[in-house]
């Protein structure tokens, strides 16, 4: 018995070029289904990923797309297709800027930006990470803060008259051990330090 | 007298402390008290970690609630960054039993529980809801005339609406109304509501990519004639003032010297707190010239 996502992927094939046909052997129809499936865990209205009809508002409406060549439409066909490798493995799938522009205008009520986070969190499943994050996730499980203190700003905080270094966990060794634990516990410790290797799984 | 806990994050403390101040001592004028939420961490950053792994940035903000929770106050802040993932992981676990439940799980090997029972308020929203324009109005002791301000919301004040729940995020007006209230005139411009480019960790992965979104933005202001950018978000703060020393050393020109004051800074002027205690003259483009415009 042939799958719903199977099924999915057919009726969305009508309307593509023969041109796209050609990646028709490279389908993986479970990513339909993935993607789904992990991004409904946290946001409402996932499954009608499944009704993009390509109109563009979203590509239309998306800054980032003027300047690169993430076209956010397209990540949506992928995810219709099943095309997890084109979907994940493109590193302009971290060109977008999350301003919510396109999920605000979708006409399918697509919730297109929480998608792209989903998709994103796949791709760093499966070992796909700019270098940079990596750097920025370092800082996360070392400080606590993305942005950490520096001595230029030490001096400032106390130049206009507040405590050296603010309250936060960079004040309290015991919330910082807190956040560490947590960041083990729910094993993203580990996953950085696998993505960073560049492990593809 | 009303308290909030403030929940200051990474770039208000770490990067431009001047914003902390101005904001304890406006809202203290207004009689609004903020207590610090003692050991909190990055929120963590909505577009960043949020990329990365979602469970993690949802407990991760959960323990941050929960500080406040055991403050028993509302939580506010100073970034849309973190009122992103604070609001919204609020928003969620409060919607989903599973998700608690999860979260919950985690939270538990290190003492603490997410409960529900705090809400999460952008400081703009106690400056325009709470305080409001009339009042602000007529604490004015420096009236701001004559300065043209270039208002940038950030995207993640109003958007995804469907969680934030205040409205149309298409053409807001409560910056403006602010910066009218304080005898500055806001400008229109191209573009007014495009992202600043920092966001979704395009910033931290691809700094080209964001500095030219930026770009774009800063020439729409500079045509405007604007003589400052007022945010109510540290991140794009940060993306304007030091974004414009990175597109000048980048292209090798010296043209983009947009001063920007956050919101708080700007009524902070007016309302006369001290430029000195707000930080301003450790902004990297040189706030100098709005101030010699306002106090000639």
């Amino acid at each position: 018995m042939r799958s719903k996502v199977e099924v999915n992927a057919d009726q969305a094939l009508k309307v593509i070029d023969l041109s796209t046909t050609q990646l028709i052997k490279k389908f993986d129809t479970d990513f339909t289904q993935e993607v789904i499936e992990y991004a409904s865990k946290f946001f409402e209205n996932v499954e009608n990923v499944k009704s993009c009809i390509q109109c563009a508002t979203c590509t239309g409406s998306c800054p980032s797309g003027r300047e690169t060549a993430w076209r956010v439409r397209k990540l949506i066909r992928q995810i219709q297709l099943g095309l997890k490798n084109a979907a994940i493995r493109n590193d302009v799938l971290w060109d977008c800027t999350t301003c919510y522009t396109c999920q605000e205008r979708c006409p399918r009520l697509i919730p297109i930006t929480d998608i792209v986070r989903a998709v994103r969190n796949i791709a760093v499943r499966n070992g796909f990470m700019l270098p940079r994050h990596v750097q920025v996730a370092g800082l996360m499980i070392k400080h606590g803060h993305a942005v950490p203190i520096n001595d230029e700003v030490k001096a400032v905080r106390k130049e206009i008259g507040l405590s050296e270094l603010p309250p936060t966990v960079h004040s309290y060794p015991d919330a910082l051990g807190e956040v560490k634990k947590l960041l083990d516990e729910t094993g993203f410790t580990k996953l950085v330090e696998e993505a960073s290797k560049g492990v593809q799984k | 007298m009303s308290k909030y806990a403030y929940f200051l994050g990474c770039l208000t403390p770490n990067r431009y402390p001047g914003i902390e101040a101005a904001t304890i001592d406006l809202l203290r004028m207004f009689d609004i008290e903020l207590d610090y939420m003692k050991g909190t961490s990055c929120c963590p950053a909505p577009g960043v970690f949020g990329s990365f792994d979602l469970e993690t940035w949802l407990t991760v903000a959960a323990r941050n609630i929960s500080i406040a929770e055991e403050m028993g106050r509302d939580i506010t802040l100073t970034c849309n960054g973190c009122f992103a993932t604070l609001q919204e992981a609020d928003h969620m676990l409060k919607g989903n039993r599973e998700l608690v439940k999860l979260i919950n799980n985690h939270l538990s090997k290190v003492g603490r529980q997410y409960k529900g029972t705090v809400n999460v308020v952008h400081v703009i929203e106690i400056l325009y809801n709470e305080i409001g324009p009339e009042k602000i109005r007529d604490r004015v002791v420096q009236p701001l005339d004559g300065i043209k301000v270039a208002c940038h919301y950030g995207c993640h004040f109003l958007k995804p609406s469907s969680v934030r729940q205040k409205g149309n995020p298409e053409n807001p007006t409560m910056l403006e109304e602010l910066v009218e209230a304080v005898g500055a005139t806001p400008v229109e411009y191209k573009d007014k509501k495009m992202c600043c480019g920092a966001g979704g960790g395009v910033r931290a992965g691809k700094i080209d990519v964001a500095l030219e979104m930026t770009r774009k933005k800063l020439d729409a202001m500079i045509e405007a004639g604007a003589d400052c950018i007022t945010t109510p978000c540290v991140f794009c703060q940060f993306q304007f003032d030091q974004g414009q020393t990175e597109i000048n050393n980048k292209l090798g020109v010296e043209k983009y010297k947009v001063p920007v004051v956050f919101i708080t800074q700007l009524i902070g002027l007016a309302l006369g707190i001290s430029p000195r205690r707000m930080g301003l003259h450790r902004h990297r483009i040189p706030v100098k010239p709005v101030l010699d415009k306002i106090f000639h």
